[in-house]
C-alpha cells in the first residue's frame, strides 16, 4: 500500500485529500442545517427529532467516528499543507501584489478555517456535550436548552460570526474541490461557481438565522 | 518633436550572490515612456557603468516575449501590471510621472537568487526531463495529417504549448507552486496522439519531481492564470490533476 500513501501526500494527493473531505463536510452540513431547522417547527419537534437521533445512538456514534475522521484529515492535511507552501516561499515580497491576481478568500482558507476550528472545539463542549452527555439525556429538553443559549447575546454574536466564516471558507472550497478533481469545463465550471456561492450564502444565513431568531423573538 | 520624459523612482534588489544578504537600493531615473521596461534598466546600468558602479544584473533575450527568460516583479505582479506580456514587452507609458516602482526577482524556495534579479530556473527544466518529451524513432519525416487530431483537441494543445517556462506561475503563486506549468507540459502532449505511449509515467514523474525540488502545493487561488503572460488556463492544472489521478489508480507500477 505504499504507492497509496506516496499518491496521497504527493502535492495532488494532499489537495484530493482535501476535496474529498471537504466534500464530505459539505454534505454534512446539510444534514445538520436539516436537523437544525426543525428549530424552528417548536419544542416538540425538535425535541422529537433528536430524541428519535438517541434512539440509534449506535449508528450516531459510528457516524460520528467517520465524521471526526474527515475533520481529522481535512484540519490536518490543510495545516500540513498551509506550512508547507510557507517553506516554498521563504523569502516574502516587499511589495505583495497578490490582491490584483487572486481573491481573498482563496488566500486566506488557513485563517477562515482556524477560525471554524476555534467555532468547533466551542460547538462540540457545549451542544455536542449537552446533548450526549448531561441531563438532557434524561428530560429531552433540547430545545429549551438551545433557546436559554443563544439568549446569550456574546455566544449568539460569536456563533453568527463563525457562521459568516464558514461562508467564506466554503465558497473558495466548493468549486476549490471540483477543480482538484479536474472537473473544470467552460459549460460547468461557472454553474459549479454559481452553486458553491449559493450553497456557502444558504448555510452562514440559515445556520446564523436561528441564533438570531432566539435572540428576537423566541427568546421567550 | 519634444520628449516627455518621466521621472520615476526605481527601488531595485540587489545582491551580490546567492549566499550574501540582499536589499533595495534606489534609482532615480528620467526615461520616456515609449521605451521598454528593460531598456529602462539598461539606461540605469548605463549610467552605473559611467560611474564605474556594478550594474544591476537581470536576465533577457529575445526582448519580444517568446523566450521566457526576462521575469521580474514589478509592483509586486510578475511581469508587471499588464496582463498577458512578459516584462520585455512593458512599457514606461504604463507608469506615471513621479511613480515608485519595486523590481524583485521571482521568489521562491526552487528558485534562488543568483545575483540581484537572476533567479535559478533550472528546476523547471528538471522537471521537462523528467517527463515533458516524447519518445520517437528518427527516420524519414513522416506524412502530414497521417494521424487525424480534430481541431479543438490540436487548438487546447497547441493553447497549453504556448506556455514558455518563464516562471511566472510560481512568482506569482502565494504558495510558490509550479502546477501551472507542469500542467502546461503535462497537457501539451497528453492531448496529442503522440503522447499516449508515456501519458502515464510522464504525469508521475513530472510530479514527482516538482514535489522534490521544493515547489508549493496548489491551492486554487488562479494568481497564476491572471499572471501568465500567455494566458494559460487553470483548467490545464485541472486537466493535471486528473492525468495524475487516473495515472496512480490504473498503473500498474508500484513504484511510481
Amino acid at each position: 500500500m505504499n504507492w497509496l500513501f506516496r499518491s496521497l501526500n504527493s502535492s495532488i494527493g494532499k489537495k484530493v485529500v482535501m476535496a474529498i473531505t471537504g466534500i464530505c463536510l459539505i454534505l454534512f452540513l446539510l444534514v445538520h442545517l436539516a436537523n437544525n431547522l426543525t428549530l424552528f417547527a417548536g419544542p416538540s419537534t425538535f425535541n422529537t427529532v433528536v430524541k428519535s437521533l438517541d434512539s440509534i445512538k449506535p449508528f450516531v456514534r459510528v457516524i460520528e467516528v467517520i465524521l471526526a475522521l474527515i475533520f481529522i484529515f481535512h484540519i490536518f492535511n490543510g495545516v500540513r499543507l498551509w506550512y508547507e507552501n510557507k517553506i516554498a516561499r521563504p523569502t516574502p515580497y516587499a511589495v505583495n501584489g497578490s490582491s490584483k491576481n487572486s481573491t481573498l478568500l482563496s488566500r486566506t482558507m488557513i485563517q477562515t478555517g482556524s477560525i471554524i476550528f476555534i467555532f468547533l472545539v466551542i460547538h462540540l463542549s457545549t451542544f455536542w456535550n449537552a446533548f450526549n452527555f448531561t441531563d438532557l439525556h434524561k428530560t429531552h429538553s433540547y430545545y429549551e436548552f438551545t433557546a436559554e443559549m443563544f439568549s446569550n447575546v456574546y455566544y449568539s454574536i460569536f456563533y453568527i460570526i463563525a457562521m459568516i466564516i464558514l461562508g467564506f471558507h466554503l465558497n473558495h472550497g466548493f468549486q476549490s474541490a471540483f477543480q482538484t478533481f479536474g472537473w473544470n469545463n467552460s459549460k460547468y465550471f461557472p454553474l459549479v461557481k454559481t452553486l458553491g456561492f449559493l450553497y456557502s450564502v444558504l448555510m452562514a444565513v440559515a445556520f446564523s438565522s436561528i441564533p438570531i431568531y432566539f435572540l428576537l423573538i423566541g427568546g421567550n | 518633436m519634444t520628449e516627455n520624459k518621466i521621472n520615476l523612482l526605481v527601488k531595485v534588489w540587489r545582491q551580490p550572490s546567492t549566499n550574501s544578504v540582499g536589499s533595495f537600493v534606489d534609482y532615480k531615473i528620467s526615461v520616456s515612456p515609449d521605451s521598454s521596461f528593460l531598456e529602462m534598466l539598461d539606461e540605469i546600468n548605463n549610467d552605473l557603468e559611467k560611474k564605474n558602479l556594478e550594474p544591476i544584473a537581470f536576465e533577457s533575450d529575445c526582448r519580444e516575449g517568446i523566450c521566457g527568460t526576462c521575469g521580474l516583479v514589478i509592483n509586486g505582479q510578475p511581469h508587471g501590471p499588464i496582463p498577458k506580456i512578459a516584462t520585455c514587452q512593458l512599457h514606461m507609458r504604463n507608469f506615471k510621472d513621479g511613480d515608485t516602482v519595486w523590481v524583485e526577482p521571482f521568489r521562491a524556495k526552487a528558485f534562488q537568487v543568483m545575483k540581484d534579479l537572476i533567479v535559478e530556473r533550472s528546476g523547471l527544466d528538471k522537471i521537462i526531463a523528467a517527463g515533458g518529451y516524447i519518445s520517437v524513432n528518427t527516420g524519414s519525416i513522416p506524412d502530414a495529417n497521417a494521424i487525424p487530431i480534430s481541431k479543438e483537441i490540436s487548438s487546447a494543445a497547441m493553447d497549453a504549448a504556448a506556455c514558455i517556462g518563464c516562471g511566472a506561475c510560481v512568482a506569482a503563486c502565494k504558495n510558490a507552486s509550479a502546477m501551472l506549468f507542469v500542467s502546461a507540459k503535462v497537457s501539451q502532449l497528453a492531448l496529442l496522439p503522440q503522447g499516449q505511449p508515456e501519458r502515464t509515467r510522464r504525469v508521475q514523474n513530472m510530479v514527482k519531481v516538482m514535489d522534490e525540488l521544493g515547489f508549493g502545493s496548489c491551492s486554487n487561488t488562479y494568481a497564476c492564470e491572471a499572471e501568465c503572460p500567455k494566458g494559460i488556463s487553470v483548467k490545464n492544472i485541472a486537466r493535471l490533476n486528473r492525468e495524475f489521478i487516473i495515472a496512480n489508480m490504473k498503473s500498474d507500477n508500484i513504484e511510481a
